[in-house]
């Protein structure tokens, strides 16, 4: 688990609403370092998984273009009190993160 | 003897196969000819989009004037039954393919969340449901273009 993240869940019924922010630079590659002059290259998460008690519901692929420290709503069908929603990244260089919430 | 071998080497197998599960679930597809593709004809292509039908049933909500191109939000919702995808593309960025959101089960289809802009452009979102492909757009004029960021 590289950095962290925030996760917020607001059920209402059997639907919830699923917020999350997750830190992270999100670096197109066409950026120049204001210091050196050098290009920072491009790093940023690729695919994220959000699952519902083990069993995944949403699946995401992400491009450079989606801002920095990102931040996604879904909303989850059939939620109950006491269910598990996780979320798991990986960006383009390997590494990954992720976070868990359980739903109130 | 040779029951037990066997036996053994089923075990051995059954091992082998719960280690790799949990590799097999990060390595989630990443489309990464769509995503470098640098024109959006193309990035429409790479990821089947085609014979695109105009749609009303996609509730598509940008900003009209995004001050700052580094962050443009943008929410979606498909009223098309069966909504398997929806592709996200910016018409002029770099690489116009934004994101690509597959709704598995007991989910909405519905997201929202904050994409960068090079300039001002459409955005066009592109729903799959049935194998077929729905289409709506939206101009974002960009005050202050956030490719850089």
């Amino acid at each position: 688990m590289a950095d962290p993240m925030r996760i917020r869940v607001v059920r209402n019924g059997d639907i919830a609403d699923v917020k999350m922010l997750i830190f992270h630079p999100m670096e197109t590659g066409y950026r120049t370092h204001a210091a050196t002059g050098e290009i920072v290259p491009k790093h940023f998460i690729q695919t994220l998984q959000a699952t519902h008690n083990g069993s995944t519901v949403l699946e995401v692929e992400w491009s450079r273009s989606v801002s920095r420290n990102p931040f996604l709503h879904f909303r989850l069908l059939g939620a109950k009190a006491g269910d598990k929603i996780a979320i798991a990244w990986q960006d383009n260089f390997g590494a990954t993160g992720g976070g868990e919430a359980t739903i109130k | 003897m040779q029951a037990t071998r066997r036996k053994i080497i089923t075990f051995i197998g059954a091992v082998a196969g719960m280690a790799l599960a949990p590799i097999n679930l990060l390595a989630a597809q990443w489309n990464a000819k769509a995503f470098d593709e640098t024109r959006f004809a193309d990035s429409l292509k790479s990821v089947g989009a085609l014979d695109l039908i105009e749609s009303g049933q996609i509730q598509l909500k940008t900003p009209e004037i995004a001050e700052n191109g580094a962050i443009v939000p943008i929410q979606v919702i498909s009223e098309i039954p069966n909504t398997e995808k929806v592709f996200v593309f910016a018409e002029k960025n770099p690489q116009p393919l934004v994101a690509i959101f597959t709704f598995v089960k007991n989910v909405e289809p519905f997201f929202a969340t904050r994409i960068k802009m090079g300039e001002s452009a459409k955005v066009h979102v592109v729903v799959r449901a049935d194998g077929r492909h729905y289409t709506t757009s939206r101009d974002v004029k960009v005050t202050i273009g956030g490719c850089g960021e």
